[in-house]
Parts: C-alpha cells; sequence; structure tokens
C-alpha cells in the first residue's frame, strides 16, 4: 500500500473534476476490489475519490418498462429488486452466481462493470504483466494459465473479464450511462469493455475523467426464456471457468431472437451477434445449438492449461441454451444443474 | 441439559467423561475476546513486516533500504546484512520436532532458497508503516533455475539418509512382492500424483513479543507448543528458559502448521532484544503459502490378487517433496504393508530436493496422501475381480501389523464397515460403472478404508483440589481449536465428581507442566491420561489425609478406586453416608488446597507385543452432471473406531472437518506452481481453493463402540486427523463409479474427469 489523499465528493460534477485534475486518481465505490489491489500494491493511486456519497443509489423504472440501474446501488439490491427479479430475471440471476452475500452487499453496480482481471500475475506485482506495467510482458502466456481467455486473447495479453454481472448485461445490450468532463454521453455494453490488443492496461472505453452513473437495461423481453449457468471449480464462491447468459425470444418452438453472451472467456463478456442472428427463424433444439456453441467457439484458442474450457463451453451454451428454451432457468441457490428438456 | 455431578474411578463412569459438552472457550471465541497471538498490546508495541523473495532460487545481489528507512515511523530495518549476531550450530536452531539437515535461518546471508523467503524485516511504530515502507526496499537478484515440479525432480529422487525422528522408514519387505505379482492373475500398477496444498488455518502466524526488561520476554505465539517456541528461542538467543515465558493460550485451528516455530517468532524475537522493546509481528494470509505444506508426491503402486480377490503382493513407491536445506519426511507408504492382510510387500520411500520451504505436517501427514493410493489401488483392483469393493476389503481384513510383526491393542474396523455400510445403504449399489444414475446425474457411490497411528506420548500435568471444592488442572499443552481444554475440564470434573463448569484448566503456558507439541492426535490420550493421573494421585494424597484424621471413617484397607467425591465429601463409592467433608480433611493438615503432578509416558514392556491405530470406513455419494462434469458430494457417512470418546460434540466436529478437508484435498486444494520461476501463482483463498458451504451437504459420522485398555490409560486413540484419511480416495472411487474415469491425480477439479471422459468416447 502506498500513501494517498482521501477525498469525498459530494456531487457528480465534483466527483468528475476531482478524478479530471488527478489522471493517477481512483474513484472508490464497495471498496472490494480497489482496497484488494491496494493492499497487494498493484493498484498505487495518488488519490482516492470516494464516491459514495454521490446520489447513485436508486433503480428507476422508465416509461418504456426498462430500468436505470444508478451506479452506487449494490449488487444485492440489484439482485433482490423486485421489479429487476421480475423483468430482468437474467440480471439478477447472473449477479447471484458472483461472489458471497457479504461481497454482494458492498460492491456496487458501478465497481462491478470497472472490476480487474483476476490473472494470477496482475495480482503480483513482482511478475511482469503487461496490464498492470505496459510493456513488461505477460507471465500468463506459457504460465499458470487455468483461468485465462481463449476468445479475443492478443500476444500482450490473454486476461479475462471476472464479472458474471457483467455476462448478463452483455447479453441483454444494456446501455452504460457516463458522465465526464465535457458532459454525459451512453456507452452501449458491448463497446464498454475491450479486447486486450497491444494495451492491456485499458480494460474499457471510459476516458479521463469519465464516472460510470448508471446502467440502463431494458425490461420483460427476456423474462420467460433465459438462463445464466455458470461452471466453476467449486460450487460457489468461485469465479467462472466458464459462464453462459442465454436469453431467447420464442414463438412457440421457433427462435424469433437469441442472445449468448460468454464469461470467463475473454477481455470482456463475448457476444457474435452475427451468428445470434442467424438463429432467428431456426427451432429450438439441442442441434441447432449444438451448431451454433460450434460457430461460437470456433475462433477459439487454448493457452495449455485452459483448453478445457473449449469443449467445456460448449457444452455449457447448449446446456443454457436448453433451459432457456425449456423455461428452466438455472437457479444459483441449486447446485445441481438443471436440465434442458421441457417438462 | 442436565450434568451428572457424581464420581468415581474412571472405569466405571458414565458421568462426565462422555458428555457432548461444548467448547467450554467457545463463548469467548465467538464473542471476540479471546485474544489470539496478535492481539495481546502494550503501550509501547512497534510493528514488524516482512518481505519477501519474488525468486525461487539464487541470491540477493542488492538490497536497498534507503527509501523504506527514511519512511516515517520506521524504527529499522534488518536485512542479512546488519541481522544480529545469533548462536552458530544447528542444534541450537533444532526445535523439538526439526528434521534432519539444516534448519533456515531467516537473513542468515543472500542465498534465496524458495519463493516467499523472508529477505528484510521492517520495524515500524505502526503496521501500516511498516508495510508501507516493506514496499519501499529494492532488491536485485541474480536468479538460479528453480526446480519445483515434482514430475521432474522425482527423476533424481534419494532415500533419506538420516530418518526424521518418530517417523518410521519403510519396513524391510516381506516376501517377494515382485514375483508374486508377476504370476497373479489379477493385478494393476498404477501412478497417482498429488499437488502441494497449503495451511490455511482461520488464525495467520504471530508472535507478540513483549520486552519485560533485562532480557525478559514474554511470548504470545501461534504455535502448536508454547515450550517448544521457549527452548527454540532460547537456544537461539542464548536466552535462559526462566526469562522467557510462551503463552499460547487460545489458537485459530493449526492443523500441524504450529508444530514447528516459524520465522515470525524469531523476526520478532530478535527484534525486540535488539531494540529492547515489544515487537509484533503478523505474517500475512499469502504468506501462509510460504511456509508449511502437504509436499507434493508421485507414488506408484503395484497390487496384485488371486482368484478370490486376497491379495498377493503390493509395492507401494512413493517420491515426495522436500527442500534444499531439510529432509522432511512423513509415513507415507507403510501404511499399505498393514491396513490388509498380505504376504509379499515391498514399500519404498524417497525424497525429491526442490527449490521450495520445507514441507511439514498438515493433517495426517504422510497418511492422507499414501491411503489415497492405497485406497483407489485397492477399489481399481477390486473391479478386476469383480468384487463389491466392500467385500473385497473384508476379505483382507488382518487382525495384526504385519508391518512391524505386532498386535493390535484394537481394531473395531469391521464394525466400522458394517455400521457405515448400513446407514449409508451400501447394499442396494449397483456395482458396474455409470449404472445409477438420479435425472441428468451420475451416481456414484465409492469408499475407503481410513488408517492413523494412536499414539502416546511423554506428558505431565498438575491437578488442584481447593478446600471449597474447585478444582484446577493444569499442563502446558495446546488447544489448537480441537477441544482440548474441554476434555480435560471434563477428565477433571469426572475425577473430583464436580461439574466441569468448576474446573479451570490452564495451558497454553510454558511454565506449566511439560507436555510435547499438540500433533498427532496424542494429546487426549497423552495430557488427559497425566490429567487423570495427577487427579488420581490428588485423591490419594486426601485420602491418606482423611485416615489420619481422628475417628476416620476409612479403614486402612479402603483404596482410591473404592472412593468418590461427592457434594464436596469424600466418601465410599458403595455407601455414600460414610465420609468427611473436604474442608475438614484440609484443615486437619492446614492445606488450603492439595496439588499432585503426575507424568505419563508409553509403556516401553507394552510397545514390544503392541501397536495402536485408529481405523475408519468412509462411504460418499457423488452426483455428477453427465453433460457438463459438475461434481456435487451429496453425502458422507463416515465411521470411526477410537477407542473411548471423550465428549461426543467436540469428537464429531474433529471428524466432520476431517472429512471436509477430505473433501477439499479430493477436489479443490492445489498449489498452482509457474515451473519457470518456480513460484506459486494462487497464493491467496480467492484463488487457492477450499470448500466453500456448496460444496458440502450431508455428513454423518459414526462411533464405533472400542473398548481398549492398552492405547492410553484412559482408553482414548485420538481424532484429530483420522477424519482425513482415506477421503480422497472414496471421493475419487466415487467418481469413477459414476463416470467410469479413474483420476489418479489430486485434486480431481472438473476438467480431468471432463477430459478423460472426452477422450474415451
Ligand atoms: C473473493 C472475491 C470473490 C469474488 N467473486 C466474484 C464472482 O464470482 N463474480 C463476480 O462477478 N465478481 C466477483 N467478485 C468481484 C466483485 O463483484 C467486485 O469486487 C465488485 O463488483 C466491485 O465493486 P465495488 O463497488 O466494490 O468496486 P470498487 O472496489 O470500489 O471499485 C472497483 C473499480 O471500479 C472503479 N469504479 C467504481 N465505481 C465506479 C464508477 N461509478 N465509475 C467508474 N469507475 C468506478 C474503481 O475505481 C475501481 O477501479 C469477487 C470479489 C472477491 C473479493
Ligand atoms: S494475461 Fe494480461 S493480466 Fe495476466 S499477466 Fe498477461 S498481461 Fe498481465
Amino acid at each position: 500500500m502506498r500513501q494517498f489523499s482521501y477525498l469525498r465528493p459530494t456531487g457528480i460534477s465534483d466527483a468528475v473534476a476531482a478524478l479530471a485534475a488527478e489522471p493517477t486518481a481512483q474513484l472508490l465505490a464497495g471498496g472490494t476490489n480497489l482496497v484488494d489491489l491496494m493492499k497487494y500494491d498493484v493498484a498505487q493511486p495518488s488519490a482516492v475519490i470516494d464516491i459514495n456519497g454521490l446520489p447513485l443509489k436508486e433503480i428507476e423504472t422508465l416509461e418504456d418498462g426498462a430500468y436505470r440501474i444508478g451506479a452506487l446501488t449494490t449488487n444485492s439490491q440489484v439482485a433482490y429488486d423486485a421489479g429487476i427479479a421480475r423483468d430482468v430475471p437474467l440480471l439478477s440471476s447472473a449477479i447471484l452466481a458472483g461472489a458471497s452475500p457479504q461481497l454482494r452487499n458492498a460492491a456496487t453496480s458501478g465497481g462491478n462493470l470497472s472490476q480487474r482481471t483476476r490473472c494470477y500475475y496482475f495480482y503480483d506485482p513482482s511478475t511482469p504483466c503487461n496490464k498492470r506495467e505496459p510493456g513488461s510482458g505477460c507471465s500468463a502466456i506459457g504460465g499458470v494459465n487455468r483461468i485465462h481467455a481463449i476468445l479475443g486473447a492478443s500476444d500482450a495479453c490473454i486476461a479475462t473479464h471476472p464479472s458474471d454481472m457483467c455476462v448478463a448485461l452483455a447479453a441483454l445490450n444494456a446501455t452504460v450511462e457516463v458522465t465526464g468532463p465535457t458532459g454525459a454521453r451512453t456507452i452501449p455494453f458491448l463497446d464498454f469493455h475491450r479486447l486486450p490488443g497491444d494495451h492491456p492496461e485499458r480494460d474499457n472505453t471510459l476516458q479521463t475523467g469519465e464516472i460510470v452513473t448508471g446502467i440502463r437495461v431494458e425490461g420483460g423481453r427476456f423474462a420467460a426464456h433465459h438462463s445464466y449457468l455458470k461452471l466453476r471449480d467449486r460450487l460457489s464462491y468461485a469465479f467462472a471457468l466458464v459462464s453462459v447468459a442465454a436469453a431467447l425470444d420464442l414463438d412457440g418452438d421457433t427462435i424469433l431472437d437469441a442472445r449468448v453472451a460468454l464469461g470467463g472467456v475473454a477481455h470482456k463478456p463475448w457476444r457474435d451477434p452475427l451468428a445470434e442472428a442467424e438463429l432467428s427463424g431456426q427451432p429450438a433444439t439441442r442441434d441447432t445449438f449444438e451448431a451454433f456453441a460450434s460457430r461460437l467457439l470456433s475462433g477459439a484458442k487454448g493457452q495449455g492449461h485452459n483448453d478445457f474450457k473449449i469443449p467445456m463451453a460448449k457444452k455449457a451454451i447448449v446446456r443454457a441454451l436448453m433451459q432457456a428454451a425449456s423455461g428452466r432457468p438455472q437457479v444459483q441457490s441449486e447446485k445441481r444443474v438443471r436440465e434442458g428438456e421441457s417438462l | 441439559m442436565t450434568r451428572q455431578t457424581r464420581t468415581g474411578p474412571l472405569e466405571t463412569a458414565d458421568r462426565v467423561i462422555g458428555f457432548p459438552l461444548s467448547r467450554i472457550e467457545g463463548p469467548l471465541k465467538v464473542t471476540g475476546t479471546a485474544p489470539y497471538a496478535a492481539e495481546h498490546q502494550s503501550a509501547d508495541m512497534l510493528h514488524g513486516f516482512v518481505a519477501l523473495a519474488t525468486i525461487a532460487s539464487g541470491r540477493i545481489a542488492r538490497i536497498d533500504t534507503a527509501d523504506a528507512a527514511a519512511f516515517p515511523g520506521v524504527v529499522k530495518i534488518y536485512t542479512h546484512d546488519n541481522r544480529p549476531r545469533t548462536a552458530w550450530w544447528d542444534s541450537a536452531w533444532k526445535d523439538e520436532v526439526a528434521l534432519p539437515g539444516h534448519p533456515f535461518r531467516p537473513l542468515e546471508n543472500d542465498r534465496v532458497l524458495f519463493d516467499g523467503q523472508p529477505v528484510a524485516f521492517v520495524v515500524a511504530n505502526t503496521f501500516e508503516a511498516a508495510r508501507d515502507a516493506a514496499a519501499l526496499i529494492r532488491i536485485t537478484y541474480e536468479a538460479d533455475q528453480p526446480k519445483t515440479s515434482i514430475e521432474v525432480e522425482s527423476e533424481k529422487s534419494y532415500v533419506p539418509k538420516e530418518k526424521r525422528s518418530g517417523i518410521a522408514p519403510p519396513p524391510s519387505p516381506r516376501g517377494n512382492a515382485d514375483e508374486a505379482f508377476a504370476a497373479a492373475p489379477f493385478k494393476l500398477s498404477s501412478n497417482y500424483t498429488l499437488e502441494g496444498e497449503h495451511h490455511n488455518p482461520m488464525e495467520l502466524f504471530a508472535t507478540t513479543v513483549l520486552y519485560e526488561g533485562e532480557g525478559r520476554l514474554t511470548i504470545h505465539d501461534k504455535t502448536q507448543g508454547s515450550q517448544n517456541s521457549q527452548g527454540y528461542v532460547c537456544g537461539i538467543f542464548e536466552l535462559k528458559p526462566e526469562n522467557v515465558r510462551v503463552f499460547n493460550t487460545y489458537v485459530g485451528g493449526a492443523f500441524g502448521s504450529g508444530l514447528r516455530p516459524k520465522h515470525q517468532l524469531f523476526l520478532a524475537t530478535m527484534a525486540a532484544l535488539d531494540l529492547k522493546q515489544s515487537v509484533q509481528l503478523e505474517l500475512s494470509r499469502r504468506e501462509m503459502f510460504y511456509l508449511t505444506w502437504r509436499p507434493a508426491t508421485v507414488q506408484t503402486v503395484k497390487m496384485a490378487a488371486d482368484d478370490n480377490g486376497k491379495l498377493t503382493a503390493i509395492l507401494h513407491h512413493a517420491v515426495q517433496a522436500t527442500s534444499l536445506y531439510e529432509d522432511y519426511q512423513e509415513v507415507v507408504v507403510n501404511w499399505s504393508g498393514l491396513l490388509y492382510r498380505c504376504d509379499n510387500v515391498k514399500l519404498t520411500y524417497e525424497l525429491a530436493e526442490m527449490t521450495v520451504s520445507t514441507p511439514g505436517d498438515m493433517r495426517a501427514p504422510g497418511a492422507a496422501t499414501g491411503v489415497f493410493a492405497l485406497e483407489s489401488a485397492i477399489d481399481e483392483l477390486s473391479y478386476q475381480v469383480g468384487l463389491d469393493p466392500l467385500d473385497m476389503r473384508v476379505r483382507n481384513f488382518v487382525h495384526v501389523d504385519q508391518n512391524q510383526d505386532l498386535q493390535l491393542t484394537s481394531k473395531a474396523l469391521h464394525a466400522c464397515y458394517r455400521q457405515g455400510a448400513e446407514r449409508f445403504g451400501w447394499e442396494k449399489r449397483l456395482h458396474a460403472p455409470r449404472s445409477m444414475h438420479d435425472g441428468p446425474d451420475l451416481v456414484g457411490w465409492g469408499m475407503a478404508t481410513g488408517v492413523w497411528e494412536a499414539q502416546l506420548t511423554e506428558a505431565t500435568a498438575r491437578a488442584r483440589l481447593s478446600a471449597d471444592g474447585s478444582v484446577t488442572v493444569s499442563a502446558a499443552a495446546s488447544d489448537i481449536g480441537t477441544g482440548t481444554m474441554t476434555i480435560l475440564a471434563q477428565i477433571g470434573a469426572e475425577a473430583f465428581g464436580v461439574d466441569a463448569e468448576h474446573v479451570t484448566v490452564r495451558i497454553g503456558d510454558s511454565q506449566l507442566p511439560k507436555t510435547s507439541v499438540e500433533g498427532g492426535s496424542w494429546t487426549a490420550a497423552s495430557t488427559g491420561s497425566a490429567v487423570a493421573a495427577a487427579a488420581t494421585a490428588v485423591r490419594q494424597t486426601l485420602l491418606d489425609a482423611a485416615k489420619d484424621m481422628d475417628a476416620s471413617p476409612f479403614g486402612k484397607d479402603v483404596t482410591v478406586e473404592q472412593t468418590a467425591i461427592r457434594d464436596g465429601r469424600l466418601v465410599l463409592e458403595i455407601n455414600d453416608q460414610v465420609g468427611v467433608a473436604l474442608t475438614d480433611i484440609l484443615a486437619s493438615k492446614n492445606l488450603t488446597f492439595i496439588e499432585e503432578e503426575a507424568k505419563v509416558a508409553p509403556d516401553a514392556q507394552q510397545a514390544k507385543k503392541f501397536v495402536s491405530y485408529t481405523h475408519a470406513a468412509h462411504f460418499v455419494e457423488v452426483m455428477i452432471d453427465e453433460e457438463l462434469g459438475v461434481i456435487r458430494v451429496t453425502r458422507v457417512v463416515t465411521a470411526v473406531a477410537a477407542g473411548r470418546i471423550l465428549n461426543p460434540k467436540t469428537a464429531r466436529s474433529q471428524i466432520l472437518g476431517g472429512v471436509v478437508m477430505g473433501i477439499g484435498m479430493a477436489l479443490h486444494e492445489e498449489g498452482m506452481i509457474d515451473h519457470r520461476t518456480g513460484r506459486i501463482m494462487n497464493h491467496n483463498l480467492a484463488e487457492y481453493h477450499v470448500p466453500a458451504h456448496a460444496d458440502i451437504h450431508d455428513i454423518e459420522v459414526i462411533f464405533v463402540e472400542e473398548h481398549d485398555d492398552k492405547a492410553s490409560p484412559i482408553g482414548v486413540k485420538g481424532l484429530g486427523e483420522i477424519g482425513i484419511v482415506g477421503i480422497a480416495a472414496a471421493v475419487a472411487n466415487a467418481i469413477y463409479h459414476a463416470t467410469g474415469t479413474r483420476v489418479r491425480h489430486l485434486p480431481i477439479t472438473i476438467d480431468k474427469v471432463f477430459y478423460a471422459k472426452e477422450a474415451a468416447e
């Protein structure tokens, strides 16, 4: 841990100004990730801007049936919100698949979006890591990489984004609302996180001084046919090896619209909108889903320890889609993986 | 809750011993008022923080502490350049449970022998200042090639030159195992691998050294033996034992990690003596991964059986990791020569030197590892022969220890098999792999036997009976979370006819009567027997005094066993109308209390004929999603034969904990090393997995009746380790039964079953 100054602004513009003025400052929300990283000496902010005094703690229902989720709502608050649980159950479920109750009580929506990778090397400042220290190299390539990416990785970084919540938000085409020195703007969810490319130090597309104020997500559409399926190294309280957020809009057995996002496999929640588009009009059968899964994973590349993620992801996609199609979504408190057959 | 308050000779008792008394220190612990080693304070306390090596092998070329030393609040920074002088000879550094080799000396020189080795020690006014300053130390290393892969290093294994004290080397071969193996109709040869496991009890290693002036120290240490820590610092710093008092009153779990002194004890004591001030040092969670660990092990078991499933040959070879500086050893292969009848046995045990910290004892050291291989192999063989796995084991039951040609003091393992199987419903098992289903899940039923030594070590204890009837029992013993305090209270209560509430237990203090470190599951038997003996001695003194009284109701021939203490009176067991008030007896001798000390030790004569083990039979159900490979351990029944059960509640907790840890061994625990650098990468509890609540379902514990009057004077065998021995095999066997995939490499992570299944298809 290094010394830092501590600020506690009460208005969004004050927070933005403080952040813009000191680019090496960091925002503190629930602190469940930032404080850990500071203790490990991974994060070395010159200033910590505690935003818990900002008025961003509400979940609003909008006129079109969508929800605006304030950046400082806690993960528990969102997951157990009656409206969200009813209209956006995929989001509730994904949140409940993550972390532990204690962490979810502290962690915020904005913080969840901006949490850093769990790559072992990123967490250990004595090892080379391009994400932590650009240009120092990537230790995970050829190293311990059980939890690393199989899709969209680069020679500079093979880390994954660890969030569960974000996988659901990606599937649901949420938008991220941000405010910066030049005003407010919205970012489509799929554009919020980045692939590593040559700049793995940048996880997302936020610009200097920008703060996430809220997340907008539409409601209702996929409530009947969705599932969040998470596979991990123990039955709870572990990050995803592979997770799938599946959402279907069906007309009888025919797919009208399909959304599938993968977690634990890439630097950002992974989607393939072209492949999804081709599902429209097809029957919601195992064959369809298997072909889709193969296509989604066609560019996948293992790093050695994580090769198993490729077949695992295929099977998880099929199962999640079967669960979604049959209206029997995975329930996170149930540790048995549900079957996908109709009742 | 009703409690008996009568008492009498221990053997006839159905009294306070045997009562499921809750842990007497429980309320203090759950309310946060039991002070652990790092929670003792003093006004002028300094705090330490350790800087760790970031290479696994090599030397420190340069160490620059200038920025760190200038950090506000820093008092002193110790490195190998300025470390105060300490004892020269290795003998001074050897603790009670030291190993062959050179004990690790923190900050001794520029050599780096393992990842995470302490290379600098910062002492500051606050913990935060020490930690933040440590981040400013700049070290340049010259790194050598690390050696951390057991698969690779086991190629260069060796038989340890010097044997570790208390650890039996493999027995000499009997019969002709190679020939018998070659001739047998059924046989297998399988390799088993265990990745290193790392101790992570709740309480971190910590030492508070209170500087009392003139070289006198009071030390609160996280350890399994206060006297071991005392001896260690006295040896190294040439201090007089009477000037060093070590406490470990409350210990937040240890599981073997605290058997040997850790470097925080050395560093905090060194700084306190050097600075003449109190110093506290609590290690971080991360440092747990560099301290003491269950060594990575590769094993080969060759096993053969005849047409009836009788074992005709067992060859078990193990190679375990050790460090560059000590030859750590544990009993891994011997179990294969004693658990089943077999006349052709060859057991071999070797070490592989690696650039790692010296491994250490971790719950059922050796047995947990070796029995995993043995019990996997016999299971595998049972399918070849076409026998039910339980039947296979029963057919090979043995009533003696063939390794040593000794009788057993008891072995109620048949009862474990029978009662465990019955409770589990084993008879409903379909034998063929992949033959049992539950919806989309494959169901697997597996079992395994467990075995552990029942040992008695030398122990001394004191008992005191006061005129008001209150009782104090004391010994230096440690309660590492097992319930030692509670059972000692119960033993004292039983002996003196009082409720356990009225018994004060004093342990965890180096000034108290001598005991060994708490480990090996021997404390209940050893310290418990010593307390019982001390109590008997007090009652003898009391009876003698009563007999001396005028008009004593006790005749010359009355023995202690014929008396009891009831309601503050010494009475005849058969007629409690005959007796004298304790106050009167003590007054007659002008005493306010009677105190006696007693010692127990292993019976050398008996040891020539008998040896003692605890046994268990574990039955495990797994359910595995056939398509995805998600494994759930849905049911465990564990039947244990461990002699007399002093307290069914604390006993059950020990077994539950062992089973949970065994499930972790089977499915989760694994130190992940980057062999290019020799560094452990998952050094935190987010990425080093142990079972979470969701991983644990029904666990049922059965204690079968086992009378044993030889294992220890109070009939106790010990329970700390037996719960884990065999669990990993039972889980692996259940996974095989469910899937038809035999995984011989722990932990059995989802990909090992998944992948193997893909490959098989
Ligand atoms: C042991 C453990 C297990 C976990 N398991 C899981 C899991 O299984 N699944 C899962 O999804 N997550 C898991 N988590 C991660 C957890 O979800 C995140 O730590 C949490 O969501 C972060 O939220 P926070 O509010 O605490 O963020 P903070 O720690 O406060 O901040 C995290 C980052 O976000 C930035 N930030 C915060 N708010 C904003 C904002 N409004 N605008 C812009 N930037 C912002 C901060 O500057 C910081 O860089 C786990 C965490 C731990 C410690
Ligand atoms: S994968 Fe990314 S985060 Fe991990 S070491 Fe490589 S660069 Fe760093």
